[in-house]
């Protein structure tokens, strides 16, 4: 007989939540990088360039695509909770407003990672 | 955690008088914090920075990796961008904010999973030097870059 059990499904807050957290400190570990990288530019042209091999390489645009994956949630979600925190509704509707979230998301990133792969194309 | 009944909300039991029929508001999402003030601020912050950013590090996204791609950024790239004062105080800007948002949000992770006390401090410690040695190569990168400087040391 068949069972009616569908797998454990987390609340939609749950995953919120923790996607929310993921991408923050993920965008840091980037962002970390990135101030190291651009320290390179006050010495001069040689050094800088010689350092870009790192952004051209095939793994690191890759990477570059999950990080606005990554910067686009968190943006979008960081508006959800700022809403539930100072929109006197907002906690009545923060289900509905995570698959606001995860709509736009996917409206926003898709034709952002077409743009960036575009050399590939 | 988050406690909202779907469908059926407070306002279903009808039998006692308004007032009374009010349902407290489920507290849904990080409370707001009481008793400490650096938390409080924090808290805010973490709003206020947010929203700047959304503005601040999408259209950094935008430009460096849609109307340009990273093929078309380099030295040259950087030297024209920073002739322009308000490019560096954007950038200089969100360096502050995004730099400030991100190790505050390490902290509140540090807190929820780090619980030894003398690890804590460890992990604190680590991301409040890493708040001020970020702060000042970001800054010198972005406020002292000067390009003829740069080209006459070389020769």
């Amino acid at each position: 007989m068949a069972s009616n059990y569908r797998g454990y499904r987390p609340p939609q807050g749950m995953v919120s939540w923790a996607l929310h957290r993921l991408a923050g400190l993920g965008v840091l570990v980037f962002l970390l990088l990135h101030i190291v990288d651009i320290f390179a530019v006050g010495y001069g042209p040689e050094a800088f360039n010689d350092l870009l091999f790192i952004y051209r390489h095939p793994i690191f645009r890759a990477g570059e695509v999950i990080l606005v994956a990554g910067l686009y949630y968190h943006a979008l979600n960081g508006i959800r909770i700022i809403l539930v925190d100072f929109w006197s509704k907002g906690w009545k509707y923060e289900r509905q407003m995570f698959y606001a979230v995860v709509a736009l998301f996917l409206l926003s990133f898709i034709p952002t990672a077409i743009l960036m792969l575009r050399p590939l194309f | 955690m988050v406690q909202v009944p779907t469908g059926s909300g407070p306002d279903q039991v009808s039998a006692a008088p308004r007032s009374a029929r009010r349902a407290p508001i489920p507290r849904v999402g990080r409370e707001r914090p009481t008793g400490s003030n650096f938390e409080l601020y924090s808290w805010y912050f973490f709003r206020v920075s947010g929203l700047l950013l959304i503005l601040l590090a999408v259209t950094h996204v935008v430009i460096m990796h849609v109307v340009n791609t990273v093929d078309e950024i380099n030295y040259d790239f950087v030297v024209d961008r920073w002739n322009s004062p308000f490019w560096r105080g954007f950038d200089w800007l969100m360096l502050i904010l995004a730099l400030l948002h991100g190790l505050n949000g390490a902290r509140i992770a540090v807190d929820d999973y780090v619980r030894p006390r003398g690890w804590r401090v460890f992990a604190h410690s680590v991301l409040w030097s890493a708040a001020i040695i970020f702060l000042i190569i970001g800054s010198i990168a972005i406020v002292t870059f000067n390009p003829e400087a740069v080209v006459t040391a070389g020769r």
